[in-house]
């Protein structure tokens, strides 16, 4: 019963962010009004959210909650203030959009194909706890004080074997930031 | 839950990124498509951490997170700019290197 429960309510779940978030992706990119944009794309990324916390990536989730809908959606927010954007009236497209739809669509085929192609019987295995389970990177399992598993976590990760990038990428997000500034000071 | 049907809502979102920078005007919208693909990245990468039970994509999810947030900082100080020298942001009219 537990096993149905949980074999089920995860596609469930999957399928009703799935289409909330595919039909908000395409209100994001075709919607005439600027400020509906910035709010559908917080659905979009509010699903991705749910999608990670589904995955058992809780802490990638709650990250993308933090950083992308509380800074990036209020970012865009702001500038689309400062440049004062154009009323539902104008046109956003431009007179390339048939050509665009056809690119988007021929590249959706393509990747579809692929995908069914190379993953087409791939399952991803969570187990009761709704923890990913199966093969462990070596590196990173660690026995408890009795004898199970230790679930590796991100910060171990981060803060272990990938300490050099993550200080590059925090350099790069300073210097981002400084050039930021640099470029929308007046003077 | 199969691994595919991540990864084709991820294929799905980055389509619609691709047509959303090719079909929009505003600098604004542009970065908004922008920020849809690097989102469908980010889902790949958190499918395949699940589905290989590593940490890996996690940490790379997280990295791909920081420069979006770096990217969006830089392009609202371009498009800011743009529409600073301009009086609008429309990219079609940036075309002073055309030749």
């Amino acid at each position: 019963m537990l096993a149905e429960y949980n074999a089920v309510v995860p596609d469930v779940a999957f399928w009703i962010i799935a289409v909330a978030m595919g039909l908000a992706a395409i209100r994001v990119v075709t919607t005439k009004n600027i400020v509906h944009a910035a709010l559908y794309l917080v659905v979009v990324l509010a699903g991705a959210a749910a999608l990670y916390i589904l995955l058992t990536a809780e802490f990638v989730g709650w990250v993308q909650v933090l950083v992308y809908i509380g800074a990036v959606v209020i970012l865009f927010l702001f500038g689309i203030m400062l440049t004062r954007a154009p009323r539902t009236d104008t046109d956003l497209d431009n007179n390339q959009r048939w050509a665009a739809a056809i690119v988007a669509l021929f590249f959706m085929g393509v990747l579809i194909v692929l995908l069914v192609d190379a993953f087409g019987a791939k399952h991803i295995v969570l187990d009761d706890n709704l923890q990913a389970s199966g093969r462990l990177t070596a590196d990173f399992v660690k026995h408890g004080h009795n004898g199970q598993v230790v679930r590796p976590t991100v910060g171990s990760a981060i803060f272990q074997q990938y300490v050099l990038p993550f200080e590059a990428i925090s350099m790069l997000l300073l210097a981002a930031l400084v050039g930021a500034v640099a470029l929308a000071r007046r003077d | 839950m199969m691994l595919n049907q991540f990864l084709i809502l991820s294929a799905f979102l980055f389509c619609t990124g691709i047509y959303g920078v090719l079909a929009r005007r505003n600098g604004v919208l542009v970065l908004m498509s922008v920020e849809l693909m690097l989102n469908a990245v980010n889902i790949n990468l958190v499918a395949f951490s699940a589905f290989r039970a590593s940490v890996e994509g996690q940490v790379f999810a997280l990295f791909v997170i920081t420069i979006a947030a770096a990217e969006v900082g830089i392009g609202l100080a371009i498009v800011l700019l743009i529409y600073r020298n301009s009086r609008n942001s429309d990219l079609d009219n940036i075309d002073q290197l055309k030749g």
